[in-house]
């Protein structure tokens, strides 16, 4: 019954006209969803993992999810309830074992070559310093090592670290290495971003700072994104769509809101919006719920 | 602690001990001198024995070939220990076929293998660089087989991520892991190709640090054996020395660790 509620409000998102805050600016989502594919789209998903003792785990069950080119999509849901799972089989890191998942109207067999991908835990080259870490995805790509490394400035520039491009990872803060992610993996360009709760040990402030310089450098040149986070204020400060996952085992997506706030936003000052309190009191409502259930869950399994 | 106080101090053992030992090798307590000098030598004889070593000169060609068999049993073994261990961890089947093989192998003590490495190579240096090979190819195997193993998944995941083909993955993921290992029992496999090298020299040999104290103890020269171990343990302490500045360079981009070489 819910499943279907679920699929019929992802399908929803992806086909058919919501919203129109967005409208002003001229955003081509709405209008070309009609004919151009969705950059993601998850169908009916489920994800199973082996254990150790060979029973089963079902991480996700029949979940759909699309996100259309140049969307900012925001997935929110208690923890461990299988974020990182949907980002890792919309990357192909993981293969699901049921339902499809296609990039740009194409089944994905084996890498999203297309997307970029910023990972939960730490992910940059301990051996690479800052510059290294962030020109390497041009390198192996063939650019010359020396123009690489000049357009590797100029990206940590953009993240503010321009001093630091000689450090390495364990030199920097983890706010610092956050960053020097973000511009390695912008620096290639991808059509897709995928980002895993990306301003996750950082501070509230810090958040903001970064949140802000996220929504600049994705004005500029929109790409569909992806953002997982726990922090339903930030998804909505972010997002075109805010997306809820329910606990798990076998999560799916229960909710599905397009935030009509206009852009470009300031991250700080759109919490004061009355818009963003009426938004968040009735996401937050779905969502505490799924928390709670999360939360007795976990606790009863140990 | 600074640097200064800390040389005084590691000075200041040395001096007393070998003080003791002069004390009690010339010294009557209660009417007997503790330490007879035939069986412990003095330091003053020690240090004239290897005064005279380096006086005329003869020590340096031993020093030479004990340096040589090092070298190479160093060399040759890493490098057959990495490609091994690397080709190992990227093809679990061949690994798991030779699993037990190179626990047995692993587990025979090399000593005894000394005699037929002489009977195959002769007693020319080649006998002691096998012996050696046979010490360092193990340490550097298993550590670089750990560190292909151990890289980060998500680590692994990102360079995928980033476009690597297998080969670039080797080169910017794999490898620098796999060095990183090697490069952290750097000291161990060091310390090893001299082990195999003297020892290979003690049980049969014309020439080396090895056959020095050898030939000393064929004698009952103990003078002779503490020059020579002298002169080892200096040779030891210098290579020590060269190992820490190259690893200091290699690794510049790990967290520093408190100092656990040894
Ligand atoms: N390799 C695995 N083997 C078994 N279970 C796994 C594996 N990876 C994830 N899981 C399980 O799948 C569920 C979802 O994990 P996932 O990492 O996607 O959670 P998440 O929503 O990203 O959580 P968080 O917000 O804490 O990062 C969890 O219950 C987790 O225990
Ligand atoms: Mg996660």
């Amino acid at each position: 019954m819910q499943e279907t509620a679920a699929n019929g409000a992802a399908r929803e998102a992806a086909a058919g006209p919501r919203g129109d805050g967005l409208g002003g600016e001229g955003r081509g989502v709405e209008s070309g969803s009609a004919d151009r594919p969705c950059a993601v789209r998850l169908t009916d998903l489920d994800i199973t993992f082996r254990l150790a003792d060979r029973s089963t785990f079902t991480a996700v069950r029949n979940a759909s999810l699309a996100l259309a080119d140049g969307e900012f999509v925001a997935i929110v849901g208690p923890t461990g309830c299988g974020k990182s799972t949907l980002l890792n089989a919309s990357a192909g890191l993981l293969t699901p074992a049921a339902g499809s998942v296609e990039i740009f109207g194409a089944p994905l067999a084996g890498l999203n070559r297309q997307a970029g991908y910023l990972f939960q835990a730490d992910a940059l080259f301990p051996w690479k310093t800052a510059v290294e870490n962030v020109a390497i995805g041009l390198e192996i790509a063939g650019t010359r090592t020396a123009e690489a490394r000049e357009r590797a400035k100029t990206w940590l520039g953009r993240v503010g670290l321009a001093t630091f491009a000689d450090r390495y990872p364990h030199m920097l803060s983890g706010g610092q290495r956050k960053r020097v992610a973000l511009a390695q993996v912008l620096i290639r360009d991808p059509k897709i971003l995928l980002m895993d709760e990306p301003f996750g040990p950082l501070d509230a402030q810090t958040r903001q700072i970064m949140g802000n310089l996220l929504l600049d450098l994705w004005s500029s040149d929109r790409k569909g994104v992806l953002f997982v986070t726990h922090d339903l204020e930030e998804a909505i400060a972010l997002a075109d769509r805010v997306v809820i996952m329910s606990a798990g085992p076998a999560a799916r997506i229960i909710g599905d809101w397009t935030i009509p706030l206009a852009r470009p936003r300031d991250i700080a000052e759109i919490k004061l919006d009355k818009a963003f309190h009426d938004l968040h009191r009735e996401i937050w409502a779905v969502l505490r719920e799924e928390v709670m259930k999360g939360y007795i869950q976990t606790g009863g399994a140990e | 602690m600074n640097r200064a106080t800390l040389l005084a101090l590691q000075v200041l053992v040395a001096v007393v001990v070998v003080g003791l030992w002069h004390v009690l090798t010339s010294v009557p307590i209660f009417g007997t001198v503790l330490l007879p000098p035939f069986f412990f030598s003095r330091p003053s004889d020690v240090a004239m024995r290897i005064w005279q070593w380096f006086a005329d000169g003869s020590v340096w060609k031993h020093l030479w070939i004990t340096l040589t068999e090092s070298v190479l049993a160093f060399v040759i073994g890493s490098l057959g220990g990495a490609l091994v261990g690397f080709w190992f961890a990227r093809k679990p089947l061949v690994a798991a076929v030779f699993d037990p093989y190179v626990k047995m192998v692993n587990a025979l003590p090399r000593v005894v293998l000394a005699p037929i490495f002489a009977l195959w190579l002769g007693l020319g240096i080649w006998s002691k660089v096998a012996l050696g090979i046979t010490l360092v190819f193990f340490v550097v195997f298993f550590n670089v087989y750990q560190g292909v193993k151990e890289v980060s998944p998500t680590v692994l995941a990102n360079g995928r991520m980033l476009g690597m083909s297998e080969r670039q993955l080797m080169r910017h993921v794999y490898w620098p892991s796999a060095l990183s290992w090697m490069f952290s029992s750097l000291h161990t496999s060091v310390g090893f190709a001299v082990v195999g090298a003297v020892v290979g020299e003690y049980l049969g040999s014309a020439a080396g640090l090895g056959y020095l104290i050898q030939q000393a103890e064929g004698v009952f020269d103990v003078a002779g054996v503490f020059a020579g171990m002298a002169v080892l343990a200096a040779f030891v302490i210098v290579i020590d020395i060269g190992v820490s500045m190259v690893e200091r360079r290699l690794l510049v981009w790990r967290p520093a660790t408190p100092d656990t070489h040894g």
